[in-house]
């Protein structure tokens, strides 16, 4: 009550009180709902800013700039002695193929320094693609042909504006010479923006207008694969054991702890420990599909052990009397009626779980995947690297190009990882069961 | 365990005062526990939950073709000792059992003895309606399948066809097998549970409150029922509706406190209590 009410006044009516209170009860409230208002609106905006600026960065690099120059298939530099064997045509010096050609289109140009200048804006990379279509078709040999040559990662960075041409020349990474030439061959419309392939099919690269994410997405891919071969049926059956047939005693309840610290350390510990006992003791190969798995599948069990855990006691134990209520061994009780209905469960975690590894960066720099590799990797044995370690890599590279591949690949991740979130939860939609 | 009346009103009385001060001495059964032609023979049952004792020497008898009801206040031992009869106590880490309980003569805690066999031979229909999420079809015929009863399709369809027969749900459920047990309404989950349990051919069928979570004309059907299954089976059935023990049951074993007060026929139990506990129980005078 009241206390302030003198003795002798009438005591307030509890409605008085109530009423008196209610205007304090709602302003906080109001004031807790603005605050998480602020929270969210908050979150969002990074989430937009971090997406807006990543694609903002990356979209440019899903196009490449090409040449179009005629390119005159001379045979007395393809096949001079004409045999036509396949090995001679590999060997064939393409490149002066399309020195000649630039020499045709810019005949002006003739002190040797300057023709060098002239070459390095076809990239390095253009004549094996010339080898690539005359072994395809022999019928070019002899022929002139207008060829989509690949631009340099330079030109293809003026075309793209993301070098300013009002730029003093001292300042800009393309001189006023090389410009004259891309703006003439603009004008002559023989340069043009095309879809990037290379982005896609091609593994890394010095050369930024060459390298792409195929190499990093297939060792990814190796890697996840067996990662998820590992860690789902060892979590599930650790899940499984602990919760359904383990004695619950000290050791257990050490166990569970023990595994809900693991879920809790830091990665790179986990790329040590791979590093000093997969590739130290027992010599798994490094850098392969097959150690970062192993290193990653430690990372991920606690995740799916403890999803697992948390799906099989959301089965109500009303199943498990009623299995073992007719005669089902707890074996039975368990595969028969328990695991199917906790299993969308299982997946789900075990699928987050699985994002995760897939953006794993720190342990597996640990265990050789931050190596050098071209190649796209056949196997789960053979050296590669996988997309965050790519990005990572590619992030500490000086070229402009780079940069924008960097974003571009990081949009990649971030599809593959909200692909997979999202067929958690829809999994998880899908398969919710009442009871 | 013949005790006059006398005696026992006097034990009683100084019962209320060892009960008040959580004492765990057991009280001795008024009426006959024993029955002329016994299914399941139970002899001086402890049972404790970690240092709480839940059952507290019970012996009785469960004879063929009857049904036993068991009733009490809530809290009074007798799901538990139900749970004893096909050791679904086994599933609780620290439940301890002892005393002897017979199958046939056959000691069911006898470390030979496996309990799936065990619960093969004595099936449970639980309190709330638990088909598996499964076809109404799966759900009789799994029983049979992991025991082996048949191997081929038709026997199988047949069996499933009798067990809902005799459950009662073959009508309403024929055209319809191929659906979740979960579609159907709480009384035709129950008895699909029902169905369940003797499809795997029981000797003993326990029944823990299986109406409770039911309407009045479910449970009507369901007590049909179960005085039909007495023909084939011995049913001990947990039941907190005094009526209904009176209308399924031919004996009626009254709980308090863990221990047996009373066992006699139900028409007896229920007109002419010889406890005192059972009568201020069944009068309403406390549970």
């Amino acid at each position: 009550m009241n206390k302030s009410s003198t003795a002798g006044a009438p005591p307030r009516r509890t409605i008085e009180i109530v009423n008196a209170s209610l205007k304090r009860r709602y302003a906080r409230e109001r004031r807790f709902r603005a605050l998480g208002l602020t929270a969210v609106v908050l979150g969002v905006f990074f989430v937009v800013l971090l997406f807006a600026d990543i694609i903002g960065k990356g979209h440019t690099a899903f196009q490449q700039t090409y040449v179009r120059l005629p390119v005159t298939f001379d045979a007395a530099v393809i096949d001079p002695s004409g045999t036509g064997d396949p090995e001679v045509l590999r060997q064939a010096n393409y490149g002066a193929l399309i020195r000649a050609a630039l020499r045709e289109a810019f005949p002006e140009v003739t002190e040797r320094r300057e023709i060098r200048a002239l070459g390095a804006m076809i990239s390095v990379g253009a004549p094996s693609h010339l080898r690539d279509q005359v072994l395809a078709d022999r019928g070019l040999i002899g022929t002139t042909q207008e060829v989509w040559l690949l631009a340099d990662d330079d030109i293809d960075m003026l075309v793209k504006g993301h070098i300013d041409r009002k730029l003093p020349e001292s300042e800009r990474r393309v001189n006023d010479q090389t410009l004259g030439w891309v703006e003439r061959l603009e004008s002559e419309g023989r340069v043009a923006k095309r879809f990037n392939t290379i982005f896609f099919t091609h593994g890394t690269s010095r050369e930024p207008e060459l390298a792409g994410i195929a190499g990093a997405l297939a060792g990814s891919f190796y890697t996840l694969l067996l990662t998820l071969l590992f860690s789902f049926p060892i979590g599930v059956g650790a899940a499984l054991y602990l919760e359904e047939f383990a004695p619950k005693n000290r050791w257990t309840d050490l166990i569970e702890v023990n595994i809900n610290n693991l879920a809790a350390v830091p990665s790179i510990v986990f790329g040590l420990l791979g590093l000093a006992v997969f590739i130290g003791i027992f010599g798994v190969p490094r850098s392969t599909p097959l150690v970062a798995a192993l290193v990653l599948t430690l990372m991920t069990l606690p995740t799916i052990i403890i999803a697992s855990r948390a799906a099989l006691k959301s089965v109500p134990p009303s199943i498990r009397e009623a299995a073992l209520g007719v005669g089902a061994s707890p074996l039975q009780t368990q595969l028969h009626h328990v695991l199917p209905l906790a299993m969308p469960g299982m997946l789900t975690g075990s699928i987050i779980g699985m994002a995760q590894a897939l953006g794993e960066t720190a342990p597996l720099l640990m265990i050789g995947m931050i190596a050098f590799i071209v190649d796209i990797p056949s196997g789960f044995t053979s050296p590669s690297t996988v997309l965050p370690v790519q990005i990572f890599l590619w992030a500490d590279s000086p070229e402009r190009a780079f940069v924008e591949r960097t974003s571009a690949a990081i949009m990649v991740l971030l599809a593959f990882l909200i692909l997979m979130n999202l067929s958690a939860v829809l999994l998880r939609r899908r398969f919710e069961r009442r009871w | 365990m013949s005790t006059t009346v006398e005696e026992m009103q006097q034990r009683s009385n100084a019962m209320t005062a060892a009960e008040l001060a959580g004492g765990t001495e057991s009280r001795a059964t008024v009426g006959d526990v024993t029955v002329a032609d016994p299914r399941m023979v139970c002899r001086d049952v402890d049972v404790w939950y970690g240092a709480k004792q839940a059952i507290k020497r019970v012996s009785l008898d469960i004879g063929k073709n009857e049904v036993v009801a068991m009733i009490g206040p809530s809290g009074c031992g007798k799901s538990t000792f139900l749970r004893c009869l096909n050791r679904m106590n086994d599933t609780i880490a620290d439940c301890r059992v002892t005393g002897s309980i017979q199958l046939d003569g056959r000691d069911i805690y006898d470390r030979t003895l496996d309990p799936v066999s065990l619960r093969a031979q004595v099936g449970m229909v639980f309190q709330k309606p638990n088909p598996f999420p499964k076809s109404i079809y799966e759900n009789v015929a799994y029983g049979p399948r992991i025991h082996g009863l048949t191997n081929r399709r038709a026997e199988l369809d047949e069996l499933v066809s009798t067990s809902l027969q005799k459950a009662g749900l073959w009508n309403e459920v024929k055209d319809r097998l191929e659906q979740p047990g979960t579609s159907l309404s709480g009384g035709q989950q129950q008895r699909l549970c029902i169905a369940r349990t003797i499809a795997v051919s029981p000797e003993v069928i326990l029944m823990d409150e299986p109406c409770s979570a039911l309407d009045p004309i479910a449970t009507a059907i369901i007590e049909e029922l179960i005085d039909e299954l007495r023909v084939s089976y011995s049913i001990a059935i947990v039941t907190h509706s005094m009526q209904q023990a009176a209308r399924v049951s031919q004996r009626t074993a009254y709980f308090h406190l863990g221990d047996l007060i009373e066992v006699g026929e139900t028409n007896q139990i229920f007109t002419n209590p010889r406890h005192k506990l059972t009568e201020d129980y069944i009068t309403g005078r406390f549970g």
